[in-house]
């Protein structure tokens, strides 16, 4: 049929989840195909609401305390501290600065966990799950560490108004001190394998582009921020807890790339410098620990007292593994709280999906997804609408199509 | 060709996330990985509900969550066992006195095992598998 126009493919939608809310931000996404590309993409979060800032502004702040370990599973220590500081800011109170060093120190675990949690979920989504092993097998080391530290392995319970909960004891030095020397020894062996590997390239060189103007436009945090180019960390620009003795520098991927492009390849070296970052912030910490007391307050009654009496509002900010944090208190010389929100990381990360999935492969949406690290475990279920024809493709299916994927490029 | 009995061992579970904080989910595959590495038992997580011999089901169950819980218990082929795992799904934990809650698990579906811990610990939901083992060969009539 020569001379005539070539017959325009009618666009289809695609709507994802939210079965599988898991956590605090479950996710439904409508994506507009054409073919096999991706036209637009919107989602609606918020599915899912267990009401932790309602239940908050019903408890005193020691109880919330414990609350906001649970608001996440993976960042456990980010939103105590978040919500600490802020309540320690309008009762205007001094922690003390032990207490300073051993929050930076379970900061700085927690983001080594996170990362290499990461990692190898990123790796999974690939379709390459013997990396995924490897990630998850070496981060087992770092939740030795922490249950060494804490107590426990998730949810770590150490985070006090005022403070923390636990000391490092001289006998603990020597097995954080291994568990560095372990990471520093794997940190060739970690660039090695995630940066060099053909197949993670092929699959993630160019995919998902985000540009710094997009960026900066979208206010995205974190490693999301930094893999684009925007030099943004709230330990360096806003110091808090110990930050402001350490030295530490923003990691951005023209570090190692020499290069910015804003793609899944540079958020994945982002993440990998971080954990040799973090690596060299605790190193830092358990070299120049003071000594002193861990608690402005250890008897809870007069913790809860003095909370009792303080009034006034205040914001606390932490960098999650996924980026900023934060916490808005409002103390009324109530018991409760009279004002709790939370601005979670991924809140301010998920926005950047319709920018950075338009124009890719339905294959491609599980690391794209996948790659600003989301709260969000899995998009377990797709319905294709086909004007009237429906099928179901289940998660096993996008990822049978993303292994499929890799297979091609590699025959290629 | 007709499974040989040690195949009645390999249990498979399907993990169901309603409303959990993600604690438990990162317990689940820790337990996973090579550390404890089940696998080796024939012990796995399946993609679909409709694969599984076991359901591992992790938080409090907020409303919006309860007609899947239901739909998903529903599409489990019999014989099945249930397995609570954390806290939050036994009691409500700290969630307990939260509007949006449609009970906890057991509110909405029977349960055979709990696993406590918020979140428990690997080993702890291994024990809890082995323990679904245990119902599961009661349940079809004694091991065979």
């Amino acid at each position: 049929m020569s001379g005539e126009a070539p017959v325009k493919k009618s666009s289809y939608t695609i709507p994802i989840g939210p079965i599988h809310p898991a956590l605090k931000e479950p996710v439904m996404f409508t994506f507009q195909m054409n073919g096999e590309v991706v036209e637009s993409v919107d989602f609606a979060p918020g599915q899912t609401h267990r009401g932790i800032e309602w239940m908050g502004m019903r408890r005193n702040p020691v109880q919330i305390v414990h609350l906001t370990d649970r608001i996440c599973g993976i960042c456990g220590v980010t939103h105590s501290i978040c919500f600490a500081r802020a309540v320690e800011q309008i009762m205007e109170i001094q922690v003390p600065e032990r207490a300073d060093y051993i929050r930076t120190i379970i900061a700085e675990m927690e983001r080594i966990q996170s990362h290499l949690l990461w990692a190898g979920v990123a790796a999974h989504e690939l379709g390459f799950d013997s990396l995924f092993y490897l990630a998850w097998r070496v981060r087992e080391e770092a939740m030795d560490v922490i249950e060494l530290i804490t107590g426990n392995r998730v949810n770590y319970g150490i985070i006090q108004v005022g403070g923390v909960r636990r000391d490092i004891v001289e006998e603990q030095y020597p097995r954080i001190q291994q568990c560095l020397t372990y990471y520093r020894e794997l940190m060739d062996k970690l660039l090695h394998v995630f940066l060099h590997d053909r197949t993670i390239t092929m699959r993630c060189r160019d995919h998902g582009i985000l540009t710094y103007e997009d960026a900066m436009k979208l206010c995205v945090v974190g490693p999301t921020a930094r893999a684009s180019g925007v030099k943004k960390d709230v330990r360096i620009d806003y110091p808090y807890c110990a930050y402001g003795d350490l030295s530490i520098d923003i990691v951005t991927p023209n570090l190692l790339m020499g290069e910015v492009r804003g793609d899944v390849y540079d958020r994945i070296v982002v993440r990998v410098l971080e954990i040799g970052q973090s690596i060299d912030i605790i190193q830092q910490c358990l070299d120049n620990i003071p000594s002193g007391p861990i608690i402005w307050e250890e008897k809870i009654a007069k913790l809860l007292l003095a909370c009792k009496k303080a009034k006034g509002e205040a914001i606390g900010r932490h960098e999650a593994p996924r980026g900023e944090a934060l916490h808005y208190v409002r103390m009324e010389g109530e018991e409760a709280p009279y004002a709790w929100k939370v601005k979670a990381s991924s809140y301010s990360n998920l926005i950047s999906w319709p920018v950075i999935l338009r124009g890719e492969q339905i294959a491609d949406i599980p690391i794209i997804v996948a790659s600003i690290d989301p709260c969000l475990s899995c998009t377990d279920r797709v319905a294709v609408v086909n004007k009237e024809q429906q099928a179901i493709l289940s998660k096993e299916e996008l990822h049978r199509l993303s292994v499929e994927k890799t297979r091609r490029l590699q025959h290629d | 060709m007709k499974p040989t009995p040690s195949f009645n061992r390999s249990l498979w579970v399907y993990h169901l996330n309603s409303g959990s904080c993600n604690g438990c989910e990162i317990e689940i595959v820790a337990a996973l990985a090579p550390r404890y590495d089940p696998e080796r038992f024939g012990v796995k997580l399946v993609g679909s509900p409709r694969h599984a011999d076991a359901l591992l089901v992790t938080g409090p169950v907020p409303n919006k969550m309860k007609e899947r819980v239901l739909r998903i218990m529903e599409q489990t082929p019999d014989p099945k066992v249930v397995i609570c795992v954390g806290t939050c799904g036994e009691s409500g934990g700290v969630y307990y006195d939260s509007y949006s809650l449609a009970g906890p698990i057991d509110d909405v579906i029977p349960v055979d095992i709990y696993v406590s811990g918020c979140p428990p610990r690997p080993e702890a939901i291994l024990h809890g598998v082995v323990k679904a083992i245990e119902k599961l060969e009661q349940l079809q009539g004694g091991a065979t």
